[in-house]
């Protein structure tokens, strides 16, 4: 792999920017590999560049259906975070925080990784409670997190609704200065780079469409490019991950739900930080370009269809307005959808299953962006080494019959309400 | 948006109702040993189809009855709503 760099910039500009390598090759499906991850979302991709880093395993082929970037990870609104109230999610997501600071050296890809901090309002003093709670959860784990009063926000975001009359006032906050947002185009190509720069192959337009499982133990996978064998192979398919267990006859704790976001016309430079409006589900960022990049609640019935319905858009910007009542004169640019694998206690599944060699990643919910990183370094880990890294070992599938759940959000099972 | 018929009132918005989830799980019976594997299937675990999905809708913000649709997952085409007390179960 030639480096970019700046000279290798210069370099380029010379021949007019003609001549740059192709990020990552297009390589026909070879008969077998040792591994076969599923899915050329950011999981996937992260997962088979971590097989190949971290443990010499460069027999590896990504299949993705689509094409890589095209599924949740180039949809979503790309917030990173680690203010959690639980051990597990704490540990785990701040090892990806970690992990996103020198991702783009890592990659020699720029991410566009932005540690802009991230606000969770509080309208209440009950709230603020909660919030001071959880805030001395992340403390305890060595997360950076402070307790803001009303003046302190007033500070950061001056041009929110601080009016006596009011209908949700602001208490106060609080703040993660080290989340932000990156760019998630760049995330599934960085990653894509460096797999295909180890050697491994990345097979687009390749739908898997059943396995090969005999005595208990994982052969290959039927796709539409025909068979290819496997001795290991990984789901990282988010969304679709039900539809790919039923084949292998597993119904898992999980269920399917559209998610839309929505992006305004560019403006200047308004919003500095991550704002979530706490007397609702409302969150909000400004993006690079200008767009002011906006989401909340799930549209709330299954599905499968990458797209949702105006109700939900018109209820979210209802929100977006009572907080900052100078969106109201923002034209949208467009709004779009993602398929949620929703698991049934909000966190993730990371883990190996009863069939030998086939291993299991999903349960992202809304928040899979941001593990990027750190779920790619430990199911490869759990692939590579055939058991769970200490980081993922709260998030097995049993956790559902042994009762350990991670109830992030405390919704039990309708995970549409979250 | 969708338009869902309330099977008491006709033909609503969507913004009038709430969602209840698969409706055909069961819960197992009363007075009857229930195995751990069953209460965790009953509670956890979900067929999560994509096609025709039998669920719960409630028309909350109108006479609020629970009632059962068909709809589809992929589409979001709703194909019937009946009343809870029919026994149209066609998959479970
Ligand atoms: C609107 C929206 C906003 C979000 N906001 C945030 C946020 O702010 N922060 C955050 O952390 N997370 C956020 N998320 C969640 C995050 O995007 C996901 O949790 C995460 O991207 C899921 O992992 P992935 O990237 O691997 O998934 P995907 O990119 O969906 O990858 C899965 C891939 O599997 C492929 N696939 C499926 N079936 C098959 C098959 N049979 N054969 C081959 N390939 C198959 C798909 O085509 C797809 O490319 C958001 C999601 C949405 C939709
Ligand atoms: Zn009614």
């Amino acid at each position: 792999m030639k480096k970019y760099s700046v000279f290798s910039l210069i370099n380029n500009a010379f021949s007019y920017h003609q001549n740059w390598d192709v990020a990552w090759r297009d390589p026909e499906p070879k008969k077998e590999y040792e591994v076969i991850i599923i899915g050329g979302g950011g999981h996937g991709l992260a997962t088979a560049y971590y097989l190949a880093k971290n443990f010499n395993i460069r027999n590896v082929a990504i299949l993705e259906k689509g094409w890589i970037g095209g599924g949740n990870v180039g949809r979503n609104t790309t917030i990173l975070r680690s203010n959690y109230m639980h051990n597990a999610n704490n540990l785990f997501y701040e090892k990806g925080m970690q992990m996103w600071r020198d991702l783009s050296q890592e990659l020699n890809y720029n991410v566009m990784y932005s540690p802009r901090g991230i606000l969770n309002l509080a309208h209440s003093d009950a709230q603020m409670n909660t919030y001071s709670r959880r805030g001395n959860s992340m403390r305890l784990n060595g997360i950076d997190a402070k307790l803001l009063n009303r003046e302190d926000v007033k500070k950061m975001i001056p041009f929110a609704d601080f009016s006596s009359n009011c209908r949700f006032p602001i208490f106060g906050g609080l703040f993660q200065s080290s989340g932000g947002t990156a760019r998630h185009d760049a995330v599934a190509w960085g990653y894509a780079r460096g797999a295909d720069d180890h050697g491994i192959d990345i097979i687009q337009n390749c739908e898997v469409t059943g396995f090969d499982v005999s005595n208990g133990k994982i052969k290959g996978v039927q796709t539409s490019r025909g068979n290819i064998k496997a001795k290991k192979i990984g789901l990282c398919v988010a969304g679709s991950t039900s539809l790919l267990a039923e084949k292998l006859n597993m119904t898992l704790p999980i269920e399917a739900h559209v998610l839309q976001a929505c992006v305004s016309e560019p403006i200047k430079p308004l919003l500095d930080q991550v704002v979530t409006f706490g007397a609702g589900h409302f969150y909000c960022s400004q993006s690079d370009k200008g767009e002011m990049v906006m989401g909340g609640d799930l549209d709330g019935y299954n599905s499968y269809a990458q797209r949702g319905n105006l109700p939900t858009i018109q209820h979210v910007l209802t929100e977006g307005v009572a907080l900052f009542p100078n969106l109201s004169r923002l034209k949208m640019l467009r709004t779009w959808g993602g398929i949620m694998d929703m698991s049934m206690d909000t966190s993730p599944i990371i883990d190996k299953t009863h069939i030998d060699g086939l291993y299991l990643n999903c349960g992202w919910c809304y928040g899979g962006f941001k593990a990027t990183p750190v779920s790619g370094l430990t199911f490869a880990h759990t692939i590579a080494k055939d058991e769970v890294h200490e980081l993922n070992a709260p998030f097995r599938l049993d956790r559902f019959n042994t009762g350990h759940l991670i109830d992030e959000k405390g919704i039990g099972t309708k995970t549409w309400i979250s | 948006m969708l338009e869902i018929k309330c099977p008491y009132c006709g033909k609503r918005s969507q913004n009038e109702f709430a969602y209840g989830g698969d409706a055909t799980i069961k819960r197992p019976k009363l007075n009857t040993e229930v195995s751990d594997e069953e209460w965790d299937t009953f509670v956890y675990y979900r067929k999560n189809p994509r096609g025709d999905h039998l669920e719960l809708w409630q028309h909350i913000s109108g006479c609020r009855q629970w009632f059962k649709a068909k709809r589809n997952t992929a589409t979001h085409e709703i194909i019937e709503t009946y009343e809870l007390s029919s026994n149209k179960e066609e998959h479970s």
